[in-house]
Parts: C-alpha cells; structure tokens; sequence
C-alpha cells in the first residue's frame, strides 16, 4: 500500500525537511560561520558538552554493572517491580530530573559540572540495564562454566569471556548514553548554571536570550557533524563487534546466603538511587521558608508573589495545555507513524529510505527541531508561529520515530506467505492487508500510544522555542518557577514536577503493560 | 485567510480533534499588552489606571508576561511580524537598536520611563563596621568593600547589564576588563538575576537573609523599601551609590503584525499620558517621561538622583552587546 506512505512523507518533507534547509541556509553565509565559531563561549560549551558526556557515559557504565548484572541473572522476588523502577527514570521527563536533582543536591552543588553528570547517570542507568541486561540474560552459561573448570579465576571469567561476549551491547548501550548526554539540554539548563551550558543550551541561549539565530543554526550544525560522526563510528564498532552464540537462559534464584545478600544489596542500592530524587523533590514540594505547608500546592492555580506581581506563570493553566499537546501530538504520531510503519513493512525496499527518513529527526535535536520550525514558518501564509498546534507538530516529530520503532516487528512479523494465505483464502488484496496486518495493530499502536503522549508531556527543547507567552506548558512552566527567587516558587516547581512525573509514570505504565502484555503472547 | 489556510492544511492531519480556532481577529476590543515579568498584572494604581482606559474607550487591555526583558525582546525578534500581542511594554535602551533591527516594532517606540541602575548599600552593615558606603566604581575595588558586593550577570539580568555598560562607559574598551578582574580579585560575587541578587543575598532588603551589604539594583529601591515594608518604616534601610549609575530609557510600541492597529496606538498614547504616568513611580520604581507630573513624597525623598549617570548610545551598544558578555563572563566566571 505504498500511496498510504505518501501522508508521513508529505508531513516529513513540510515540517522536518523545509526546516531543515532553511537552517543550513542561514548557516552557509561564511561570516556566520566564522563569527560564531570565534567567539569564545562557543569553544567552552562544545569542550563542556564532550568531557560531560564521556564521564556521564563512562560513569553510568560503571554504576550501571552490578544492576545490569543481577537483573539479568538472578530471579528473586521482587524483581520486575525493580526493574520498573530503574526503567523509569529514563521515560522521565528532563526538567523533572532536573528539578529532582535541584531538590535533592545542596545548594553548593547548583550548577556544577557533578550535579549534571549525576543526573545524568540517574537517567540512564536504564539504558545499561535494559540493553546489556538483555544480552546478559542470554548468555549460554557453559562458555562460563567451561573457564572456571579450566581453572579461570572469576576476574578472569569476566574479562575473557563475558565482556568479549557483551561488547556489542555496551558498544550500543555507551553510544546511546553518550547521544543522550551529549545532547542534554533541560537537565543542563537547571542544573548546569551560567557557567555550564553544553551546545544544545548555548543554541536555545543565543536564538533565545541573545537572539543571534545566525549563531544558533551554526551550532545546531556543528552538534549534528558531531553526533553522526559518533553514530557512524559506533554502527562501525557494533558490526565488528558482532558475534553469534547460541543463546542459553540463565536466570536461576540466588543460592548461597553471599549470593541473596548480594542481590539484595545491589538491588537495595539501586532502588533506593532511583527513588530518593523523586521523593525528596514531592517532599519539598511541601517546604516553604516557614516550614512544611500546604501551601505551594493550595496555590497552585494563583501566581501572585507580590501585591499586583503575578509569577508570569499559570501553573495549573499549564496542565491543561500540556495535556491538550500532549493528546493531537498523540494522535498526530500514531497517525503518521501508524501509516508509516505500515508503509515500511509492505513496501519492504524503498520502505527502508522512509524508514531512515523518519529516524532523521531522532538523530537532531529537538532544540534544532523547535528552532528551525520557529526560523521557517514565520512568512505568508505559512507563518504558523503564533498557531496553538505547532507545538504539539514539534512533539510529534521527537515520536514518531518512537512509534515506527514499537510497531514495526509486530507487522515484520508478517510474512508474506500470511497475505499469500490470505488471498488464496479468497479474500481480496485490500482485505487481506486489512485483517492480516491492520487488525493486529491496535495492541502495538496503544503502547506506541503511550510512548508519544509521555515524549510529548516532557517534551523541553523544541517548545523553548515554539511556546507562545501565556501558554505555557508543564515543563516550560517548571523551568520558569524555577528561574523565579522565593522558597514558594521553587516549591510550586517541585509540586508540579511531581504531577507531571505521576503524569508521566502513569502513562508509561500502560504502555509498558501493553508491551510485556504483547511479549508473551509473543 | 492566513488561518484558513494553516487549518486546512492542518485539519487533514489530525481530523476531528482540531477545531480551527479564532486567534481573536474578531474581537477588536481586546488588546494584549506584553511586558516583562515584574510587570503587575492586577491589582496596582497601574492595574486601575488601565481600567479607566476601558472605560472610556471599550478596549480591554490583556496584560501577558513574557519573562525579564532580555527573553522577551529575542522572543519579540523570532516572532517578528506575528507577534505574541499588540503592544510592547520596558524595551530599555540596551536593547532597543537590537529591537528595532530585528523589525519588532511597527514605526519608532516612544520613550515611557527612566531609571537608574546603581550600586545600593545596607546602611546598618555600614553604620556596624563605623566604615564609609563606597560612591564610585572605583571604591568597589578597594580592600575594605572586599567580599562585600553581589553583581548579576550581565548575560542574564538587565541590571548586570546596564551595570556592566557603566563600567565600559567608564573606563573604556581597553580599561574595563581589567576593571573586572581587580573586582574579581576583590570577591565579587555573580548571580544570575535581580531578584536572586537582592531579595537574596543583599542584607538591606526587607526579609532577606543575604550577607553582601552592597548590590546592583536602581537607585529607586530605597523608596520600594520604605513603601513595601511590614511593619511600616519611616527611613529608608538602604542608600545609593550615586556615582555607579546607568541611565536606563524603557520604550513602548505598536508590535509590528498586530490585528489591531488603531486600538493598540491609542493604547500606547494612553501609557504615555497622565493617568498612566502618574502610577509609575509607586508600581514600578522609575520616573515618567510625562513632564507634569509631581512625584510622590516617598519618592522624593528616598530616591537617588544621580547627577551625572554613565550611558551610552544604543548603536554601540548592539554592535558590542554580544561580545561584551562574552568578554565579561571571561574575565568574571571563566
């Protein structure tokens, strides 16, 4: 059904390739490029983002071992909900790690390089735990078993065998964090200070604070060589690394009484890291100068902080418009990944170049997204700066390679010879597409579903730039009451981090259910 | 037409959920005035001022905050030609010539107000320690004001702004960064706003529990202490530098791509007329532009005139702006 393919490629096209263009346009003028790579800060923010997201992605490796390895080993009770809850972190929105880190840190730590790094291993030990986790699981225990007989002392286990074994997954698990971190933009401007912005915030503070777009779309261009060099080197490095075994399955309960108090340590540990940002942000959402109150939350609704001087901010206002975007980005990348996913699976050649297409915006980031979109359609009658569903456009655009991603190996999975079935059967082409591929969908698109409305409620980048004044949405209006002085603002930012992490959470859970669901009847 | 064409497009996207909504062409009676954050939005002489404005004409005025002026004018210039309102309120003079380059205002603003940036002084601190506030720029390098003053960053703050311009003004291109890293070497300490800087780390403010007696605010802050202090006082806890001044000019004007022209040029006659003008001092510290007006007591006897401020013309200044911070944050926090 290749004409269904022609809506996700027109929607690519208008808001992802246009955009796109007139960015590079804006940068291939010689003197922006020469003004903006001079000047001095430019040099301290790409020095900042690279060491930060080699020791975020070295340190999250390193503390994300001991879980990544019980997980994947051990059975105890217990353990699936553990599991949920180191995943979660990751789904999380990137102002509400930051306001939870804000919460938990001293005020010394506020804007240091550590308290960055430390959120951002927090947020991705996730990646370590589900990726080499899930390698881990499957690793045939005889290869092991063979080395210790052989006299391999446990060191020398891990080393020759096990790491060879795993490298592909920590190639893939490293290169992800180190994208992620590298293009770090809400944990690092609430946490990062004036002196720590990495490239993605020194964008949005040029396009934005300065209003020096020529500089903003150069450095969007500089992060993007960057970020495909990294990706090329490790496509490179996960191919050579490629092996086959036969996969075992090794997950057995712990054994001796050193065994479960290990587990039991590292998973207490784990958990507990997990937890107390969190818990300690919901608690100070309950602190005000003169102690614990109700109050930040009583006036949630109400933004005075002096007679006549309103906050700037709505917070309860702001839920509304979050959920609002949240519910057309939804439908908009179901839609459109829906249809694009299909378009891949049947269309199975050319499928791949719309299926690279639609990863593109995934590679850039959404602060290059929101800028472009911002810079692009600001004239005639395609000036959609002030149109309430660009935002939501902008989400969707960060989803949908999400979507593609969640529902294409359920329609993989169809073979040919199922149509083939089909229509031998006697049922035409159309109604043999219909009940063999579309009918399987809804499980997968509920999930995918679920995905997009989280991505979208967090969403940070690309609305700095596409937020309209006075339309606030959640994660701007945290970062806005954070930016406020006073120890009820703060606790009002804590408050509403907390609703949209419940927000959140709630949503991803669904999704999740969906898919272990999906899983077994796998 | 414009909207129609933008719903249509978008409609075959997302069918159903969309309801192509009226961005309130149609309601000329409503004009939305954007200002920054410490703009009051209710409730103030300033507030009632605006209501007698929609008495006597039938528009209502729409106060929208588009945080400190800094964010708000390069959001101004990224929606240039479809503004996020009809009227823009407190462009100041550092940032103005940036603001008329990037096309932001339909015909010249009109001046609205002036003020000044200065350094202040918690005048116990100085009574305590039997030890003279300092006046000029200069004095903020000596040994005896060391660790004592907290600056905002020029980045990220209007005030640390204007301050930073004084300084330039003062001792010219080749001279103020070293000026700077004397101050640096001096204990100077940065935050990144106003309101940090003085409603948390000077001591002189009502309710603070900061412990750097010296900060730049305006030169309209004793007056703002005396009147919002709980309970009332009848002098004012904190003196003004005279000789660190920066004259600061706010603007206001049409919003070029405003639907609603006519009703927002009168707005913007209003705001530079009597009724108006008379409110500012009291709401929001600076001085009218309005010649007929008699300040108010408090504000004539607490508020600093500084006889001579530093300024600069606004060519300069958004030719240098970019570089002078940058410059700065090397010299202060690099």
């Amino acid at each position: 059904m290749p004409a269904l393919g022609a809506l996700p490629i027109a929607g690519l096209a208008v808001f992802y390739a246009w955009p796109f263009a007139t960015l590079l346009g804006r940068v291939l003028r010689p003197s922006s490029i020469g003004d903006t790579l001079h000047s001095p800060g430019i040099g301290r923010a790409i020095w900042f983002t690279c060491w930060q997201a080699l020791v975020s992605t070295v340190l999250t490796m390193a503390v994300g071992f001991a879980p990544a390895y019980v997980l994947a080993r051990y059975r105890f009770r217990g353990r699936r909900a553990a599991l949920a809850i180191v995943t979660v972190p990751f789904m999380l929105p990137t102002v509400v790690v930051g306001a939870a880190f804000l919460a938990l840190l001293p005020d010394g730590w506020h804007g240091t390089a550590a308290a960055v790094v430390l959120a951002h291993v927090f947020f991705n030990v996730a990646v370590m735990v589900r990726l080499v986790g899930a390698m881990w699981a499957v690793l045939p225990t005889d290869l092991t078993a063979v080395a210790r007989t052989l006299g391999a002392s446990p060191g020398q286990v891990l080393r020759h065998v096990v790491l060879p074994l795993l490298r592909p997954a920590l190639y893939a698990a490293a290169s992800v964090v180190f994208i992620f971190t590298f293009t770090s933009f809400g944990v690092v401007k609430l946490l990062g200070g004036a002196k720590h912005s990495t490239i993605e915030v020194e964008i949005a503070r040029r396009a934005t604070q300065l209003g020096d777009i020529d500089g903003a779309a150069v450095l969007s261009v500089v992060q993007l060589i960057v970020l495909a060099v990294v990706v090329w080197w490790s496509a490179r490095w996960q191919r050579r690394a490629q092996h086959t075994f036969t996969a075992g399955h090794s997950t057995r309960r712990p054994r001796s009484r050193s065994e479960r108090r290990g587990v039991a340590l590292v998973m207490a540990i784990t958990v507990a890291a997990m937890v107390a940002p969190i818990a300690v942000m919901t608690a100070r959402s309950f602190r005000t100068s003169s102690g614990w109150s109700l109050t930040p939350w009583r006036t949630l609704g109400a933004n005075e902080v002096r007679p006549g001087i309103s906050l700037g901010v709505d917070p309860l206002g702001s839920l509304a418009v979050s959920l609002r975007y949240a519910a057309l980005a939804t439908v908009i990348s179901v839609v459109f990944g829906g249809l694009a996913a299909l378009t891949i699976a049947s269309a199975r050649r050319h499928g791949r170049l719309l299926d690279a297409g639609l990863l593109l915006p995934l590679g850039t980031s959404a602060v290059t997204i929101g800028l472009g979109m911002l810079i692009t359609f600001d004239t005639g009658p395609f000036d959609w700066r002030a149109a309430w569903w660009l935002p939501p456009v902008g989400h969707a655009l960060v989803a949908i390679p999400f979507v593609v991603r969640s529902l294409l190996p359920t329609l993989s999975s169809i073979g040919a010879d199922q149509r083939l079935a089909a229509v031998t059967l006697g049922a035409s082409p159309l109604r043999a597409w219909w009940e063999v591929e579309v009918r399987r969908l809804p499980a997968p698109l509920l999930s995918a579903a679920g995905f997009a409305a989280a991505i979208s409620l967090g969403e940070f980048g690309a609305t700095t730039f596409l937020t309209r004044s006075g339309r606030d949405s959640m994660p701007i209006a945290i970062d806005r009451l954070l930016g406020r002085t006073g120890a009820v603002p703060h606790a009002q930012a804590f408050a509403l981090a907390t609703v949209l992490f419940v927000l959140t959470a709630a949503v991803v859970a669904v999704a999740d259910r969906q898919e272990a669901d999906d899983a077994r009847r796998a | 037409m414009k909207r129609w064409i933008s719903c249509i497009a978008f409609t075959a996207s997302a069918v159903g959920l969309v309801a192509c909504s009226d961005d309130g062409a149609t309601t000329p009676a409503t004009v939305t005035l954007v200002a920054y954050d410490s703009f009051p939005t209710e409730k103030t002489p300033l507030n009632d001022a605006l209501a007698t404005f929609t008495d006597d004409t039938g528009i209502t005025v729409k106060i929208v905050t588009a945080g400190d002026a800094g964010a708000m004018v390069s959001k101004a210039a990224l929606t240039a030609g479809n503004p996020e309102g009809d009227v823009m309120w407190g462009v100041d003079n550092t940032l103005l010539s940036s603001a008329v380059d990037a096309k932001i205002f339909d015909g010249e603003p009109t001046q609205v107000d002036f003020g000044d940036v200065c350094v202040n002084y918690d005048i116990e601190y100085f009574t305590q320690h039997q030890l003279q506030p300092p006046t000029t720029l200069d004095d903020l390098t000596q040994p005896e004001y060391k660790d004592l003053l907290v600056v905002e960053n020029p980045a990220t703050s209007s005030p640390g702004l204007a301050f930073m311009l004084a300084t330039i003004d003062k001792y010219g291109d080749a001279g103020w960064t070293q000026y700077w890293g004397t101050l640096r070497s001096n204990g100077v300490e940065v935050v990144d706003s106003w309101e940090t800087a003085y409603y948390e780390r000077f001591s002189g403010s009502g309710g603070s529990s900061g412990d750097k007696p010296l900060v730049v605010s305006y030169a309209s802050s004793p007056p703002a202490e005396v009147v919002f202090a709980d309970p009332p006082i009848d002098t004012a806890p904190t003196g003004v530098a005279t000789n660190t001044c920066f004259r600061q000019k706010e603007y206001a004007g049409v919003l070029r791509g405003s639907r609603h022209h006519e009703a927002a040029q009168q707005l913007v006659t209003f705001l530079t007329g009597e009724t108006f003008q008379r409110t500012l001092p009291l709401t929001l510290f600076v001085y009218p532009v309005n010649g007929k007006i008699t300040l108010p007591e408090v504000f004539t006897k607490f508020a600093a005139v500084p006889t001579n401020p530093y300024s600069m013309d606004p060519v300069r200044i958004a030719e240098n702006r970019e570089s002078w911070q940058e410059q700065w944050t090397q010299t202060v926090i690099g």
